[in-house]
Parts: C-alpha cells; sequence; structure tokens
C-alpha cells in the first residue's frame, strides 16, 4: 500500500508541472497583455497614460522577455516563495486574493459531495431493490432531469421562484451583515443558511449519475448466486443486501470521487457567477476578461490542482477498498 | 424466466431459415430489433430527428428572422394559440391569437400588456412574412407558418427586451447549438479512434504517451481550461471562426473518452480467436483492422458518440452564456439564455427562460437516444 501511496504522488510531479505550463500558455494566448487592456480601458473613459509610464510597467511586469523567461520566473515564484505575482487590476498580491475565495469554494464542493452521497446512496440502493417500482420511476425521472439542466439554468430558476415567493434573495454565500466579517459562530451559521442553494444547482447532476451507476450496479450484484445462498441460508433481507452486495457496488462509488470532483470544481464556477458566490468563479471570469493574467493562471492551477488531489484521494481510498486495485 | 431464447437458437436445421428469424439475422438487424424494444429510446430518437429536422430548415419554419424586432412589443408576454373562438363582432374564427392592449406607465415607463379580445390574430401556414433567404442562398418571405398579415403581433414565447420573437429565435438557435455538438463530436471522434486506434494497436511508449496525455487532459477541471481558452479568442474576428475555435476547444476534452473506449476494444480483441483465425487465413493488418475488427465495436462507438452530444450541448450553453462563447449576433441556445441572466429582467419576463426548455428536451432525448442504443449496441449479450 504504501508503494502504491509513494507512486502515485510522485505521479503527480510531472502532471502538476505540465499543468502549470498549460495554465501559464493559457493566461499568455489572448492578443496583447494586461497593459493593452489597461490603455483600451482608460481610453473609454477618455483618459490617457504617457508612453513613459506604460514602457515603466512593461518593463516592470517582464512583459518584453520571451515567454519561458516568464513562466520561469512565475512557477520559481510560486514554488520558492509562494508568491503567484501581482493582481494588475486589484494592485494586491494574486495570493492575498485567491486563498480565501479558493477555501470557499473547497467548502462548496465538499458540502456538494457529502450532499450526492447521501442522497444518491439510499435512493440508488431502493432504486434497485424496488425495480420499475412507482419511486424508481420517481427517482430515475428526476435524476433525468438533473442530469439534462444546466447548472445556471436551474440557479436562476431557484433565484427566481425564491424572489418570487420566499420573498428572500438566494444570491451570495453571506448575509449582508457578515460579508466582511471575521469569521464567529454566527458567520458559520449564516454560511450554512446560504449553503444550500449552490449545493441543490450542484449537486443534482451528480447526484443523478451516481443514483443511475448505484442502480446499476446493484442490479448486476442482485442477480448473482451469493445472493441467492445469502437470502437460502435465512439472513434478514436488509443484512444480505447491506453485508453483501451493496458492498461490492460500492467499489464504483467511491471511485467517482475522481471523476465528479472536477465536475463539482467546473460547475461551481458557473453557479458561482450566476449566483454572486465569492468563490473562485466570478474572480476568475473577471480576471480572464482583464487579461490580469496572474490572478487567472494562479486559479487555473490550483483549481487543477485541487481536482488532482481529489483524484488522488479518491484512487487511494479504492485501492484501501479493493486490493485488487494495488497489485495491478 | 423467459424460455423464448432458448427455443430460438434451438431451431430444427433442415427447416429453411426464415429471414425474420434473429438466429440467422445480421448484427445491424440485431440491434434494430433490441433498440425497437427501448419504446423509451424510440421516442426519444424521433424527436432527436425531428429537432435536427428544425435545424436544417430553421428559417423557413421560425415565424420570422432572427434579427426582426418590434420596440411596441418590449417584454410582450406570450401568446395563447386558440383553436377556435369569435371576436367582438361575433363572427366565428378558428387557430387565431388576440392581440395585445399595451399601456405604458409613465413614471416607470414600462409596459404592461393585457389580452385585447377584439383584435384576432389568425394563423396561416406557408404565409408571407419578412424576408430572408433559405439556407442564405434563395431569396423568399414564406414561413411555415406565423401570422396572416405579415407585421401583427405574434409571439408564442413572447417578446425579449427589444421586441424579438423569443419563440423564432429559439427555433433559429436550434441549428446553431444542435450542430456544434455534432461537429464537435465528429471532431472528437477523428480525434479518439486515431489515437486511441494507434494506442490499443501499437502498444509500446507510444500508447504510453498517449495514456498519459489522457489521464492529464481528464485530471484539468473542463469550464476553467474551457474559460480560459475562450477568453482567448479575440472578438473582432468572424462570428463563423468563432463558432469554429468553440468547437474545437469542446472537443480537445472530448476526444479522450473516446479514445478509451477504441483503446480498450482494440487490446480485447487482438487476440480473440475471431482475429487469429483472419491472421492465419492471410488477411493483412489493414483488412483485419477494418474489415474484422473495426465493425466489432462500431456499434458500441456510436452509443458513445451519441451520449457525447449532449455534453458538448450543455457546455457550449454555459460558455455562450457567460459571454465568452459564442455572442450576438449569432443565436444559440446558450446567447439567448443570457438574455435570463438578470434577475431582474427574469422577474418581469419568465418566459425568456423558455429557451432553455429546448436545451432539456434535446439534452435528455439525446440521453435517452444513447442509453438505448448503449443496451443494444451488444445484441449477443443475453
Amino acid at each position: 500500500m504504501l508503494t502504491y501511496i509513494l507512486r502515485r504522488i510522485l505521479f503527480m510531479v510531472p502532471v502538476t508541472l505540465a499543468i502549470s505550463l498549460v495554465a501559464f500558455i493559457i493566461i499568455q494566448l489572448p492578443p496583447g497583455d494586461f497593459i493593452t487592456a489597461l490603455t483600451a480601458q482608460m481610453a473609454e473613459n477618455n483618459e490617457t497614460l504617457d508612453p513613459e509610464t506604460l514602457a515603466a510597467l512593461r518593463d516592470r511586469y517582464g512583459f518584453d522577455q520571451p515567454m519561458i523567461v516568464q513562466y520561469w520566473k512565475w512557477i520559481t515564484g510560486i514554488v520558492f516563495r509562494g508568491d503567484f505575482g501581482q493582481s494588475f487590476e486589484w494592485s494586491r498580491p494574486v495570493a492575498d486574493l485567491i486563498w480565501d475565495r479558493l477555501g470557499l469554494t473547497l467548502i462548496v464542493s465538499f458540502a456538494t459531495l457529502v450532499f450526492v452521497w447521501v442522497l444518491a446512496f439510499p435512493i440508488g440502493i431502493y432504486s434497485a431493490v424496488r425495480q420499475y417500482s412507482w419511486g424508481d420511476y420517481i427517482a430515475t425521472f428526476f435524476g433525468f432531469i438533473g442530469l439534462a439542466v444546466p447548472n445556471f439554468l436551474l440557479a436562476l430558476v431557484l433565484m427566481y421562484l425564491s424572489s418570487r415567493y420566499l420573498g428572500a434573495s438566494v444570491g451570495g454565500l453571506f448575509s449582508a451583515e457578515y460579508v466582511n466579517a471575521d469569521w464567529s459562530w454566527g458567520r458559520v451559521v449564516d454560511l450554512l443558511n446560504h449553503l444550500w442553494v449552490p449545493v441543490i444547482v450542484l449537486g443534482t447532476g451528480g447526484t443523478a449519475a451516481l443514483i443511475r451507476i448505484m442502480r446499476a450496479n446493484l442490479l448486476d450484484e442482485l442477480k448473482k448466486p451469493y445472493v441467492e445462498l445469502a437470502r437460502a441460508r435465512g439472513l434478514s433481507e436488509t443484512r444480505l443486501l447491506l453485508k453483501y452486495p451493496v458492498r461490492v457496488a460500492l467499489n464504483p462509488f467511491i471511485s467517482t470521487l475522481g471523476w465528479i470532483l472536477p465536475t463539482l470544481v467546473s460547475g461551481a464556477v458557473v453557479t458561482a457567477i450566476v449566483l454572486s458566490l465569492p468563490t473562485s468563479g466570478p474572480l476568475l471570469l473577471n480576471a480572464l476578461f482583464a487579461q490580469d493574467m496572474y490572478l487567472a493562471g494562479g486559479f487555473i492551477l490550483l483549481l487543477s490542482i485541487l481536482t488532482l488531489i481529489g483524484t488522488l484521494v479518491s484512487d487511494l481510498l479504492l485501492a484501501w477498498l479493493d486490493p485488487r486495485i494495488r497489485y495491478e | 424466466m423467459s424460455e423464448l431464447p432458448v427455443l430460438e437458437r434451438e431451431l430444427p436445421a433442415d427447416r429453411p431459415a426464415d429471414p425474420k428469424s434473429t438466429a440467422v439475422a445480421g448484427q445491424w438487424r440485431l440491434i434494430w430489433l433490441r433498440f425497437k424494444r427501448h419504446r423509451l429510446a424510440l421516442w426519444s430518437g424521433a424527436i432527436v430527428l425531428l429537432i435536427y429536422f428544425v435545424a436544417v430548415f430553421s428559417d423557413f419554419i421560425a415565424p420570422t428572422t432572427a434579427g426582426y424586432y418590434n420596440a411596441d412589443y418590449t417584454y410582450a408576454p406570450p401568446q395563447r394559440i386558440r383553436l377556435w373562438g369569435e371576436d367582438a363582432d361575433g363572427q366565428r374564427h378558428l387557430l387565431f391569437v388576440y392581440g395585445y392592449e399595451a399601456s405604458v406607465d409613465p413614471i416607470a415607463l414600462t409596459r404592461t400588456y393585457e389580452i385585447n379580445e377584439d383584435e384576432v390574430i389568425g394563423i396561416g401556414f406557408f404565409v408571407r412574412g419578412e424576408p430572408y433567404r433559405f439556407w442564405g442562398l434563395f431569396p423568399t418571405d414564406i414561413h411555415l407558418f406565423g401570422p396572416t398579415e405579415a407585421g401583427q403581433p405574434f409571439y408564442l414565447f413572447g417578446a425579449d427586451r427589444l421586441g424579438r420573437d423569443v419563440f423564432s429565435r429559439t427555433v433559429h438557435g436550434t441549428r446553431v447549438s444542435m450542430s456544434i455538438g455534432l461537429i464537435g463530436v465528429a471532431i472528437s471522434l477523428a480525434l479518439g479512434i486515431l489515437l486511441g486506434g494507434v494506442s490499443g494497436l501499437a502498444g509500446g511508449w507510444l500508447d504510453e504517451v498517449i495514456q498519459r496525455v489522457i489521464e492529464f487532459l481528464k485530471s484539468i477541471p473542463t469550464i476553467p481550461l474551457w474559460m480560459g481558452l475562450a477568453a482567448a479568442i479575440p472578438l473582432n474576428i468572424h462570428p463563423l471562426i468563432v463558432y469554429f475555435w468553440i468547437t474545437v476547444i469542446l472537443s480537445l476534452i472530448g476526444w479522450t473518452d473516446i479514445a478509451r473506449i477504441v483503446r480498450g476494444r482494440f487490446l480485447a480483441l487482438k487476440t480473440e480467436d475471431f482475429v487469429t483465425a483472419a491472421r492465419l487465413d492471410g488477411c493483412g493488418q489493414q483488412r483485419i483492422i477494418w474489415r474484422h475488427m473495426v465493425p466489432s465495436f462500431m456499434s458500441h462507438l456510436i452509443a458513445s458518440t451519441t451520449l457525447a452530444i449532449p455534453a458538448m450541448i450543455l457546455a457550449e450553453t454555459a460558455l455562450s452564456f457567460l459571454g465568452i462563447g459564442l455572442r450576438p449576433p449569432v443565436v444559440s441556445w446558450g446567447v439567448l439564455l443570457k438574455e435570463a441572466q438578470s434577475i431582474l429582467a427574469v422577474a418581469n419576463a419568465p418566459w425568456l427562460f423558455l429557451p432553455g426548455l429546448a436545451v432539456i428536451v434535446a439534452v435528455l432525448a439525446l440521453n435517452f437516444l444513447g442509453d438505448g442504443l448503449r443496451d443494444a449496441s451488444d445484441p449477443y449479450g443475453n
């Protein structure tokens, strides 16, 4: 097991490097740079910057150097000093802007993951055991709706319904008095009060997929002879179900963590923009529009690493659950 | 336990083969028989065909052009189609909608609409309306259906902030939204078969490299990656080129799944008896691949491809909604839903959500169709 863990962690190193390179190339792709975006923005407001200031800015951020040099400066800064560079638009270090929002992204994603599992597990089992019952049809129906409705549309509809019938706004993660407050018990409660909307919006798609996977796997297992044997030996249905087939069907359930996390992080970006959550999504979008390249690059890099870690955790969990995988 | 399959397999050998019997039916016939049993998939297939039909003839089917607007009817609510009724003079009418009675709030300058039962707007087929070029080639002004008198208000899905017909725009959006999925999948399929095939057949370091690339691409969260790439498309280039780049970006991830399937199938088939038999018969490598191996997993591949289209449609919708995918004047479902972005507009005009209904129907139908195809793709199991 230990060698397996080590191998997996070692494998992450080149992948992380490759991701950092791709992230850097992506943020370099748009024509022009932040300075051109800035001058265009100022020209709109009928302001101009004199050429010397522009040249000084270019020089300071190293825009004149070849790309590989810029990349090297950027990545060594991150690795050795935890310095993600300067956000041009905010005139603040990127690291200051990112961590807070990344933490909230993590909270939203994790809460959604728990929501998805807690909901999908019993419904999946029920759907398989009572195949073709009314409950199964209802679960399947809602499952497909969850798969087909785009996240942002669901968020909009929820916002519309709640503003119309509950008279409450559901945007954001905090009430007005807690937005800029320090962490306290009240702020945590306030967060939980707001968290349910993004969690539902983000969770429906994943829940639907997991219910279908659980159902299909359990249906396969239920037909196997060992279930028949256990029944013949007089085990009660519940005990029989939970002790054998459910445990086998759980395997793919754990491994979904690997692919569900990237989808959650992805979905969280779009949903956060609609619901104006203080997570990474809106800031990333703005940074992309403003060509605030170090901010955008930092987000893309960290979100990717977050996903990598999630995949690693799921692989380790799976290896712990199913010894066959370790020795492959 | 049904006895039927057993009986079919034990058909007496001396009886002349019945062409309808499953024992002698070819692979594609078996797949069709299997698929037909899946009612939901069958209906979904019909709906998918219908949607693509609409996509092909969208400019003819839509009651008006995508850009047509009438400032007198901004945010007009949807009209209900009446099959029959009477107007104020007691005259009977078939198939019509009522007109609007608009009043302007002098302070807020917002318009409110009420149904005006005095004004009957008849719906006709093959009516003359806004002129357009069918497929961009043939100038005409005939629309499949619309108000019998050109220029009368006809808003089945309501109107947007400029007084444009949401229904017509949804129909026009079908072409872009549905084709982006199709073209994106075609690119994914080409890349997936090529790289997956190379990976599975050649093996060795090439296989290793391709597998690592796939793992790498799959570990990047797609939306931030797409956002980054889509933001890199310059604003001032032709919408058609934007459209092309968006499909390329979407297929960047899409090909990985298909490549994995192809590779897995090639690996599994390499050691199959029928492949060995073909080799012993003196078949060349190319013939073995294209005549013996590829047909045996083609059906499965088609099913996976169908399931990949809805994901692309959803992705395009999300990107356009964020304003980094397709942009007006291109009309796609995502572009239309961008109108529904501000909660204020939506509270006053919830019908702006209706293009979302088109997305949901299309995605559901494609999912069910793909599910049915996947179940049917291996008719020899069970």
